[in-house]
């Protein structure tokens, strides 16, 4: 049971970790200041996140495991992330793709989160829920903009979407692990969100006068640890200073 | 695009930092419309914790009053003692006055 | 205007000035005051911006949680406090964009320390303690300076940045309370920054060329070679703290006069990187040109979308 619960935080919570780490690459590049200010400070909310998930992983896994042991000292194959969030910055309407369709999805599992029977997770989602709403909000105004703006912008947000549409259907894979959790009432079962996420998404995308791709082909393998090829880059600059100099304090 | 290229305008923030208090200006940014200049002053301005509403109105529709016209403007309410509660002289044992 | 109105114009302007008033940017001010804060307030501002590079290099890299979100947080203040200048210096009569052009051309100068590169994580912690405690004392005056908005941005300013030279120290006392590797790696930060945050606060008094008018004008309370002394006097101390040497042979506390005595500073080096010629320079310039160059399509496109919605609003309206 520990166990399970254990492995379910990390499953949430290393979408927060992924996706912050990319956002972080991002700042001091954005397209303006006041863009850059905004996506910095995603990048912080859901490194909050990702700090109280792994500190309560932590305290269940016991042995004087800390939060940074978490996040920076496990192989490539134990993160368990979507692959979604670990696509990178191609630009900037790549970036506002893949965090409009996490933020969807995002949102939807805060909601429901909140209903779990784990009171730490509970007490998460519900601070974690009003952050991923104005992500949300923000993303969804920027895909319209982007969809809806000049020639050229439609192209590349059209692109952008297409790219990181392939991805959206592993996140809704229910884990072995996963199962356990869902029937003790504690995780939330995602494959009953599906059809609803993907209306939603849809309704923005006409709105941002994109074309909803077809349904037909996905990839997954993140929520197993088999990661896309950039996963080792960036992990290999997330974990470099703990590798490097291992068991030191910072 | 060159000559008719057109920049995101700039914006005024106003800023009521807790109810109870009137919104204050707190400074300007860029912004393409209202909406942005919303998220956008939330993002610069409210990051610590400094706000519970905030204004945005575009620089260009502000009318400000100018400096070579404050004699007229604003030096004939100087004489105007009456309208102050000190002008008007009472004995020291009027109370709650 | 005539020669003596604006004579005349002059000398209530500087007997404003000189009263502690306040201007403000709809007021008289005489060209060369506006050209002097234009060019001041921008270079200030570009210092930010450029400012959050050498920073934001170790963002992916930062060795625990809390040290990356302290670290983002930081940076993202670089990028705001460069947005409140900037709007200070746009109501000048100076679009943001123009500023952009004179700093991508080359026109326009940033504090050239932000063109050495940060090698190790230690170099986080100096960038803190040295760089924003130089900064904090170069910043401080300006709070009381006489252009109103440039005054306001810096009270903000000075606000916010509280708390970045402490995370800065914080950075470097806990690699001195680490491994050896972990103090070496301090020192040798220590080594590297040492010389150029003085630098930081300018050519000495004799090369100076700005000081008398932008004393007269508390763009400056103090002279540079001042500034520079009460930095040594109030670091010195705190490098004893973390244990670490100053890399300065000539380094020695005058009994006489109060302060610390210090070695010839290399005002070649120093030159050479406000020429362009720094180990960064082109590699700080080409990031923000990239910037926002790559950012075009997406300004571009939300203008367009703007004008879009305006539009249908009228449409709907009438």
């Amino acid at each position: 049971m520990k166990k399970d619960l254990y492995n379910y935080i990390l499953g949430i919570a290393d979408n927060s970790l992924i996706l912050a780490q990319r956002l972080g690459e991002l700042c001091g590049h954005g397209p303006s200041l006041e863009t850059d200010i905004a996506i910095t400070n995603i990048s912080l909310d859901l490194l909050g996140q990702t700090r109280s998930y792994y500190q309560y992983a932590a305290k269940l896994a016991g042995e004087d495991k800390t939060e940074d042991d978490i996040a920076f000292l496990r192989i490539e194959r134990d993160y368990k992330n979507v692959l979604l969030v670990e696509q990178p910055n191609t630009h900037f309407g790549h970036v506002m793709a893949r965090q409009f369709l996490f933020d969807v999805y995002h949102l939807m599992l805060m909601e429901q989160l909140q209903n779990s029977k784990d009171e730490t997770l509970v007490a998460i989602a519900k601070k974690g829920i009003k952050e991923v709403s104005y992500h949300k909000r923000f993303s969804s105004d920027w895909v319209k903009r982007l969809g809806d703006g000049t020639e050229e912008s439609k192209e590349k947000m059209q692109e952008a979407i297409n790219a990181m549409w392939r991805f959206t259907d592993e996140l809704f894979d229910v884990m072995e692990a996963d199962k356990a959790m869902i029937e003790e009432g504690i995780a939330v079962d995602v494959s009953k969100m599906k059809e609803t996420y993907y209306e939603k998404v849809s309704e923005i995308l006409e709105e941002a006068t994109l074309e909803v791709p077809e349904r037909k082909y996905f990839t997954r393998g993140g929520k197993k640890g088999v990661h896309t090829e950039h996963m080792g880059y960036l992990l290999a600059d997330l974990q470099y200073m703990q590798r490097t100099y291992p068991n030191m304090t910072w | 695009m060159g000559d008719t290229k057109k920049n995101w305008p700039l914006w005024e923030i106003f800023v009521r930092s807790k109810n109870g208090l009137e919104h204050r200006h707190f400074g300007s940014l860029h912004a393409a419309d209202a909406e942005m200049a919303l998220e956008n002053a939330r993002d610069v301005y409210t990051r610590r914790n400094e706000g519970v509403s905030i204004w945005v109105v575009e620089s260009k529709n502000v009318t400000a009053s100018n400096p070579q016209d404050n004699g007229e403007m604003f030096e004939p309410a100087q004489d105007k003692v009456y309208r102050h509660p000190t002008f008007y002289d009472l004995p020291d044992d009027v109370k709650h006055m | 205007m005539s020669e003596q109105e604006v004579k005349n114009l002059e000398e209530i302007f500087e007997a404003r000035i000189a009263r502690d008033e306040k201007i403000e940017p709809k007021d008289w001010m005489p060209e060369k005051y506006r050209k002097t804060h234009i060019r001041q307030i921008s270079q200030h501002a570009h210092s930010e911006i450029i400012g959050m590079l050498p920073e934001g290099n170790w963002i992916t890299r930062a060795p625990s949680l809390r040290r990356k979100a302290a670290l983002l947080a930081k940076v993202q203040d670089e990028a705001g406090h460069g947005l409140y200048l900037y709007s200070a210096c746009e109501t000048l009569g100076i679009s943001r964009e123009e500023m952009y052009e004179q700093l991508h051309s080359g026109k326009a100068k940033y504090s050239s320390i932000f063109n050495y590169p940060t090698v190790t994580w230690a170099d986080m912690g100096a960038i803190g303690w040295l760089v924003d405690g130089a900064a904090i004392i170069n910043q401080v005056p300006l709070c009381n300076t006489s252009f109103g908005p440039y005054a306001r941005a810096m009270v903000r300013v000075c606000k916010e940045e509280s708390f970045h030279q402490r995370q800065g120290y914080e950075i470097m006392l806990t690699l001195c309370n680490g491994t050896d590797e972990q103090k070496e790696m301090a020192q040798d930060a220590l080594n590297r920054w040492w010389w150029p945050s003085l630098m930081m606060l300018g050519p000495t008094d004799a090369e100076s060329v700005h000081t008398e008018q932008s004393m007269k004008w508390k763009l400056k309370r103090k002279s540079n070679d001042e500034l520079r002394q009460q930095f040594i006097d109030q670091t010195v101390p705190q490098a004893d703290i973390l244990g670490l040497t100053i890399p300065d042979p000539d380094m020695k506390f005058n009994e006489e006069t109060g302060h610390y005595d210090f070695g010839e500073i290399d005002w070649d080096e120093f030159w050479q990187v406000v020429k362009g010629h720094g180990p960064c320079n082109k590699e700080r310039m080409k990031a923000r040109v990239d910037a926002w160059e790559n950012g075009e399509w997406v300004r571009d496109a939300a203008m367009a979308h703007a004008e879009k919605k305006a539009n249908k609003k009228v449409a709907k309206a009438s």
